[in-house]
This record gives structure tokens, sequence and C-alpha cells, in this order.
């Protein structure tokens, strides 16, 4: 049987009207209102055996609503009529102690989404996998890792998961809109060891389809390669070097540029990219592109968290800021153009000049001599001032090839002159997220060891 | 303790017509299978949020969560399913589906019972959201808007917020045993922006614990909270680029135990070690860290964020010896792990939820007190750290590496306390950096009331503690070589 949602969507539209009249009753100016359903499936397998079979299934709703323009919140998993109307009752009594806000409120009613004629972004893909072939799967995926070497001695396992979700969002403008997704995860951590101890990585895939995974054997030798490629790693000397991020970490740093240019980091001032609008950011050769409407991606939307209809757009073009990431709120409040990014950034794709983008190997050569990072550890950076220090382990290099592996060392730089200081990108996209990156070269940055 | 039965039976039973021969019956839906062990948790929450920022409080929220966790085992594999609909039907399907881990094969009736209570309890059972009036909750956060407004005028953002939660929780395990607690957390925090000469720098400042919102009245917290965070953030304006490299450093006492929940805690906690998959496996007996270190991990302390009067397999907390003067004495202990290893529950086996599993968790974390003053620490090192803030860490436990980040922290110089410096990683291995600890402080203290840790997805409220102590060599993650 696929894992799929039990439930209708005429049931919880049902439950959203439900709130929405009650709101209205109650005397709510304005209200929002989102549910949602989540079924799913998680097998752990260890050591050639099932170890954890979790069966998930998750519902919860959450109301925001504005007394005239002062603003409450609730949110229950019961969904019970009784229940709902407490919940309303619980969000009106907060909204009658909270401030007023000249800028609360919902998005302008002109913004919203056709709930008739939302596009159809092929998101929904139920797998037809049972509780077995599940546990058979993650068995085979852990097997692969565990047979690829000798040196991989124990390990913590593999799993195997797969989520429906069907959610609904309607607010008192009168949108009501849902949709389904899919995802399914396949993962495996294995460990190695030697003399010097022992060393654990993993490797994943993740798919809004099943057929889009990667096959269970290939994650399973992945994870045994990064695992066996990190023993008999060494420290370095403290110093200055070029630093190669891998896509992951890359990631992890355009993570932090995300949040800097959100809306709220902008009018709390907690950003180290204040005021940057219009500013150059990144390498005039640099681009950053948002599109939320892509078949059957992780991030694909076809409305944002307040029922507005979604586009793509440019966010850095020619390494300058176009917008920040604003929801209704912000952009009253910044007095800026909404930008229809509640819930975030939705595919966004960093993008360059070709000449910019190489191949790892390539990248490795032009760096010659310095530090691949391919996990860190540890805080982000000081969203204030930009200024990062994180525990590392990678890959040291010389005369443009990988020499030995690198642990318990740390890079430290700030991040707004660390964007700067991109001298290229890898044509090694890393799939598996809503933000898709190749490696990231940065000319120099601290790096302390012994 | 029957107290906490009959307000838990009232809040998770009643509604749901259900009793606890209800639970018996759904805990005989489990042990149709042959399984090892296994249980229902039921559990309810209340959580409400207030946030203060541009002077006023635009923000309220509240949640409520509610469901039942059910779990079967058998050897070392779990089946596990949740419903947020405590209906017997609905939980009775979910026994049927847990208990699929299993084989097929009848184990009998057990009649049901409830454990002793012999322990204490530790915090007052009392809902903390109706601790304050709505009224009263709004002038605490306006206060310390006003207080770190008041305490300098480079102060540009104030951001306060204040939350609560109400938790009751009733397990049964398929021997019918049954235990129930009554959980109240509160946390107040306040976050500063300073600008000065175009440098801005933040800071927050936050505590809680078990008890209701009026704690914040008795130490003064607005205030308290406000002028510390202030603090913070002054000294960061004049901070200078940290060092890069191996040195000395000393801990300041308190949160900056940090240190302990990553190093050597979660390397300690008994999944980890039964798999074989942490760097401190098989070495109970051994010397893993100096001898001036004694460490413990203790759910017992009253009040504190990380305590449980039981935890959630319905174990009461306890008071484990962990390292004793640098000698590994025993790892922290949940009940499945514990029978796969043949030793007994350490208290230690927590969930964030009724939709997640059970695994060993620390609680209260932290090290004894040893003899020296922390002035005599200081004046020990001639170069080298001296960090009394941080915010998080992180730890690979197979590794061992680790780090924790500071967020306050000085230079030492010839044994004084010289120019702050920016935040920096300290990068260190659990098993190595505990021998390195040279000098333990007589001012041991726990933190605040503010640390949560995450393990597998999982959040749990956590303590830590630490007098001054000083680490004789680890790496320094600064920018100045």
């Amino acid at each position: 049987m696929p894992i799929e949602n039990q439930v209708s969507k005429d049931y919880l539209q049902e439950r959203v009207s439900f709130v929405l009249d009650h709101a209205k009753q109650s005397g709510a100016s304005q209200t929002e209102v989102s549910i949602s359903n989540v079924i799913g499936l998680s097998v752990n397998a260890r050591l050639g055996e099932v170890e954890t079979l979790e069966h998930q299934t998750d519902q919860g709703m959450s109301i925001t609503l504005y007394d005239q323009q002062s603003k409450g919140s609730a949110s229950t998993t019961d969904l019970t009529d009784a229940s709902l109307q407490q919940m309303v009752q619980s969000a009106l009594s907060l909204a009658r102690h909270t401030a007023s806000d000249d800028y609360a409120g919902l998005a302008d009613a002109s913004l919203m989404a056709d709930p008739d004629q939302l596009p159809d972004l092929d998101l929904y893909h139920p797998w037809s996998i049972n509780t077995e072939q599940a546990i058979e799967l993650a068995i085979e995926c852990e097997a692969a890792a565990l047979q690829a070497d000798a040196r991989i001695t124990n390990s913590e396992g593999a799993s195997v998961s797969s989520y429906a979700s069907m959610s609904v969002y309607g607010n008192s403008h009168g949108f009501i809109g849902g949709y389904q997704t899919t995802r399914h995860n396949m993962s495996c951590v294995c460990i190695a060891s030697d003399q010097k101890g022992m060393q654990r990585d993993y490797y994943y895939d993740v798919a809004r389809h099943a057929e889009a995974l990667l096959p269970a054997v290939d994650i399973g030798q992945q994870a045994a390669d990064r695992t066996l490629k990190r023993l008999d790693a060494r420290k370095l000397k403290t110093q200055q070097a070029p630093v190669l991020f891998v896509p992951e970490m890359a990631r992890s740093l355009f993570g932090s540029f995300m949040g800097a240019i959100r809306g709220s980091s902008q009018y709390r001032r907690s950003s180290y990219l204040l005021g940057s609008l219009e500013t150059p950011v990144f390498p005039a050769w640099f681009n950053l592109h948002e599109n939320p409407l892509i078949p059957r991606a992780l991030a694909s939307a076809p409305f944002d968290g307040e029922g507005t209809a979604t586009f793509a757009r440019d966010i850095i073009k020619d390494g300058v800021l176009q917008h920040y990431l604003l929801t209704s709120y912000s952009a009253r409040r910044l007095g800026l153009p909404f930008t229809g990014n509640a819930g975030g950034i939705r595919n966004g794709f960093i993008e360059a000049d070709a000449q910019r983008i190489k191949p790892f190997a390539e990248l490795l050569k032009q760096m010659q001599t310095g530090l691949v990072v391919t996990e860190m550890m540890g805080q982000a950076a000081n969203p204030v001032t930009g200024d990062f220090s994180r525990g590392a382990a990678g890959f040291w290099v010389e005369q443009g090839q990988i020499q030995y592996p690198v642990e318990e060392i740390t890079v430290a730089g700030n991040l707004r002159d660390l964007f700067q200081r991109i001298q290229y990108l890898g044509s090694d996209i890393d799939h598996r997220s809503g933000l898709k990156t190749g490696s990231v070269l940065v000319d120099q940055l601290t790096i302390a060891g012994e | 303790m029957q107290n906490t039965i009959e307000i838990a039976q009232q809040q998770l039973l009643t509604p749901y017509d259900l009793s606890l021969n209800h639970l018996e019956s759904v805990v005989d839906e489990l042990r149709q299978h042959q399984i090892d062990d296994g249980d229902v948790f039921l559990q309810f929450s209340r959580h409400e949020s207030w946030v203060l920022e541009d002077g006023k409080v635009k923000e309220g929220s509240q949640s409520i969560e509610q469901g039942a966790g059910l779990r079967a085992i058998a050897g070392e594999k779990t089946g596990f399913a949740y419903s947020e609909n405590l209906a017997l039907p609905a939980l009775l399907t979910a026994a049927r589906s847990a208990r699929n881990i299993a084989r097929q094969g009848q184990q009998g009736t057990q009649a049901m019972s409830a454990m002793s209570a012999d322990y204490p309890q530790l915090y007052v059972p009392d809902d903390p959201l109706s601790s304050f009036s709505d009224e009263q909750k709004l002038a605490l956060l306006e206060a310390a808007d006003r207080a770190a407004r008041k305490a300098d005028s480079r102060v540009k953002e104030v951001t306060a917020s204040l939350s609560g939660v109400y938790e009751i929780v009733l397990v049964m395990d398929i021997q019918g045993q049954y235990r129930s607690d009554i959980r109240p957390l509160v946390r107040f925090n306040v976050s500063v922006i300073v600008e000065h000469d175009g440098r801005r720098e933040q800071a927050s400042f936050g505590g809680g614990g078990r008890f209701g919102y009026d704690y914040f009245n008795e130490i003064k917290a607005a205030e308290t909270y406000a002028q510390e965070a202030v603090r913070q953030a002054l000294v960061s304006l004049d901070a200078i680029d940290a060092p890069a490299g191996v040195m000395s450093v000393v801990l300041g006492a308190g949160w900056p135990g940090i240190l302990l929940h990553e190093a050597v805690g979660h390397g300690l906690e008994g999944d980890f070690n039964r798999k074989g998959v942490s760097a401190f496996a098989g070495r109970i007996g051994e010397q893993v860290a100096s001898k001036h270190c004694t460490i413990v991990d203790d759910g017992t302390l009253p009040d504190r964020r990380g305590s449980v009067t039981v935890d959630d397999e319905g174990v009461a907390g306890q008071h484990t010896v962990l390292i004793e003067n640098g000698v590994l004495k025993q790892y922290m202990q949940d009940k499945t792990n514990a029978r796969l290893m043949g030793t007994a529950s350490t208290g230690n086996g927590r969930r964030e939820s009724y939709a997640h599993l059970p695994m060993p968790r620390m609680t209260n974390t932290y090290m004894l007190a040893g003899q020296h003053t922390p002035e005599e620490i200081i004046k020990s090192v001639d170069r080298g750290l001296y960090a009394v803030s941080f915010g998080g860490g992180q730890v690979d436990i197979t590794s061992g590496k680790f780090v924790f980040s500071a967020s306050e922290a000085y230079l030492i110089e010839k044994g004084k306390i010289t120019r702050p410096v920016k935040g920096a990683a300290l990068i260190g291995n659990g098993p190595d950096v505990m021998t390195r600890v040279s000098m333990v402080g007589n001012d041991m203290q726990l933190d605040s009331g503010i640390g949560t840790c995450g393990k597998e997805g999982q959040s749990v409220p956590v303590g830590v503690g630490q007098p001054t102590l000083k680490v004789d060599e680890i790496t320094v993650g600064g920018t100045a070589t």
C-alpha cells in the first residue's frame, strides 16, 4: 500500500472554513489558518537487521488573527470542533493583550493566488513500498557500506523513509488553497576504524518521487567511501590559506546569507548586510535566481505562506542584491515592495558566468595549496557582524591534488568579506536541497590548528 | 504523588472516556506479540510565548499538543507508532502497528499497578502559564525593555521573550506499571543590539527553570538579565580579533560547562556505547580525564531545567557519577540500552514528545568543585584565553571531536585578564581534552537555566555547570595569527 494521506483535502478545507467562520463570528478583523496532515514510514536497519520501525501520523492546525491591528497566534493538534473553537478564543485573547502595530495584517487581497488555478507542480508521488520492502532496502543499503572495505567496522545503520503531506491554507480574504507533497529519503551512516581511531560519515539522497532516489547500493558505497577517506586525519598548522567549500558546506554559507537578507533581520537591525539593497554583495559575475515553480523540485510551492502567488525572480544579479526576502509585514514595515517570501526562498540557484564555473578537480588545481572543507561544526556566523569561527574537517591540498584528511581545526573570517572573495564556483551542484550550489573557492581564510 | 496521577487521568484519560484499565488493554494489545519491553506514553502540553520588540509586545502565541506514543521492543528492535487521537480505537491501532516489529505470540496478561513513589517531587506540579496574569507577563517584558535602554545609550534594539510550558505525561509499561509526571518549564530572555561609531554588536542573557513566572520577579530578572545582556554587548564593541592556535584556556564557572556536555557527555550516552560507536566505548574503569575531574549527571536537582522527577520511561531521576577523579565510572542509560547492556536505567530515558522515541539523554551535567580560587587559575597562565560566555556546541561522538563557541572572551597576558576578543570556536578531542584539565576552581556554579540539547532531531531541556577550570592546551579558532 502506498504511503499516502488518509484524509481528504475537502476535510482539511472544511476544518479551515470552520475556523475562519468562527473567528469572524468572534470578532476577528482578519484571520489566516493553516492545517496539515502528514503520514510517514521510517525504518532503520543496523548490522543487517531492522532496528527501528516508525509509523508517523501528524496533524495540526495553526491560526493567526488580528483584532484591529493587534495580533494573536495559536495552534493545536486536536481538530475537533471544541478544540478549534478554543484555539480561536486563545488567539483572540492574546490579540487583546498584544500592542497595536500599524504594519500588522494579511498580505493584500490583490496578491492572492487563484485557488482554482494553482499551478500543478507535480509534487505528490506516494511511494508504493510496504514495511518489509523498506526494511530490505535499508539492509541492502547498509550492506553495500559494510562490504565496501574491511576497515568499515561498524555502522549506525541505513534508513529509508517516506512522507506524504497535505496542507491547506486559508485566510479571511476568501483564499483557501491546498496541495500535497511527498518526500522520500534514504541514508546510511557508517564507521571506519584503523589504529588511530574511529571515523564516521554518511551519505543520503532525497526526492519527491522514489524513482529519482539513487540506488540503495550507491548510497551505501558513497557513505563507506566518504568515511574511509577520513581515516588517519591530521591536524594543520595555524595559517592563512585558500579554502574550497564542498557544495553541502557552501549551502550553509549561503543559508546564512538568506538569514541576513530576511526582512525581519533588516528591520531588527540584526544583519551584517544591513541596508545592502541594490549594493554589490557578491562579485560582479555572481547570480542567485529563485524559481518556486519547478515541477518536482524540493522547495517548489504554488503559493507562499500568506497565500500569494509565487513566481521566479533574481535575488542577486551581477553581484548586486535585487531584493530582500520579505513577508507582507516586513515589506510594509520597511516600506518596500512585497516579494512573496513568507516561508523563505524556494529553489535558489547559484549561477555565474561560464568562465567562473569549473569541475571540482579544476578547482583543486586552481587552488594549488589549501584546504577543502567537507564538514563544519558549531555555531553559524554572528548574525549582526558576519564574523564566523567554526570547527572543520576536510582535506589538505598541495600541487592541486588532495594529499591527506585533516580534522580538529577551525576556519574563521567574516561572511560579508568572504562573499566578496569568492573566486570560482564548482559545477558539482548538489541537487538534494532547495538551494542548489556547487563548491565555492575562497582565496583566503584563517585556519587554526596546532 | 497520587496527586499527579489524578491530574494526569483528568487531562489525558477522562475526556476520552478512558481509564487506566483501558490503558492496560492497550498494553495487552502490544503483548500479543513476543516483545521484551514496550510502553504507552500519553502526553499533554500547553506552550505559550510572548515577544517584545521595538518597545512593544506585538506577538503572543499559544499551542496545545497532545497524543500517545506506542512502543514495542524485541531484542534490539523497536516498533513505534503514535497518534494525536487519544480515543481507545486509535491507541489500539497504534499498538498493533508498533507490535509488528516482533513475532506473534501471546504473553498473557499482567495486572497493572502504580509504581512505588519513593522518590521526591522535584518541582511543584502547577501550570506556570497561569502563575502570572497576561498583564504581568507584558509588564515583565516591558520592564526588561526599559532596563536595557536605561543601562546605556548605545543600546539600539531590545528583544525580550517569555515562554512557558505545562506538560503532563503518563506512561504505562508492558508489566502494567505506570507513573506520571507534571513538568512546568519557563524561560525568559533578553537580547540587545548596541551601536557605537558604526560598529554593531549583539548579546543576550536569559534564564529559567521548572517553576512559575514569579521566579523572574523574585530575582529581579527584568533588570538583571537586561543589564547582563547590555554588559556583554558593550564588551564586544571593544573586542579585538581572537587569537588562532593552541593555547591555555581558562573557562569561567557555570554555562561554560557546555564543555562537559560536548566533550564527554554525549560520548557517555548508553546507546552510542552499546553500539560501540562512541570514542568512550569499552573504556569503563580507564582514566579518561585528569584526576581533578569528577563529573556527574544529576536529574534530581530541585527546580532545574534539566531535572526529571521521573523520566519519560517512568524511572525516577538519578544522580549518576560519570567520571570520578578522572576515571570513567558509568554510562547514562535508558531502559532499552540498560537491558541490552545488562545494567539498570539511570533515569536518562527522555523524549522530545509522544511523537518521538526515548533514548539516553543528559539531564544536568556538571563538574564538582576543586581547590583553587579563580584568581589563582588565571594567574597561572602566561598567555591564553579566558572564556566566560558561550553560544552552542557540537560533537562527533565517534571521532571525539567537539566544538563550543565562545561569545565573551578575554586575552590572558602574564597572569592578567587584558583585552576582550571576538567570538571564537574552541575545538578539541573529547577523550583527550579532559586529561589536560590542570586546575579546577572552588566556585562550582550551574547555568542560569537556558540549555537545550539536540540529538537525532530531538530537543530536550538540559542543564550544565562547572567551576572555573583550566585546560592546558586547546585549539582556539580566532583570526589573529
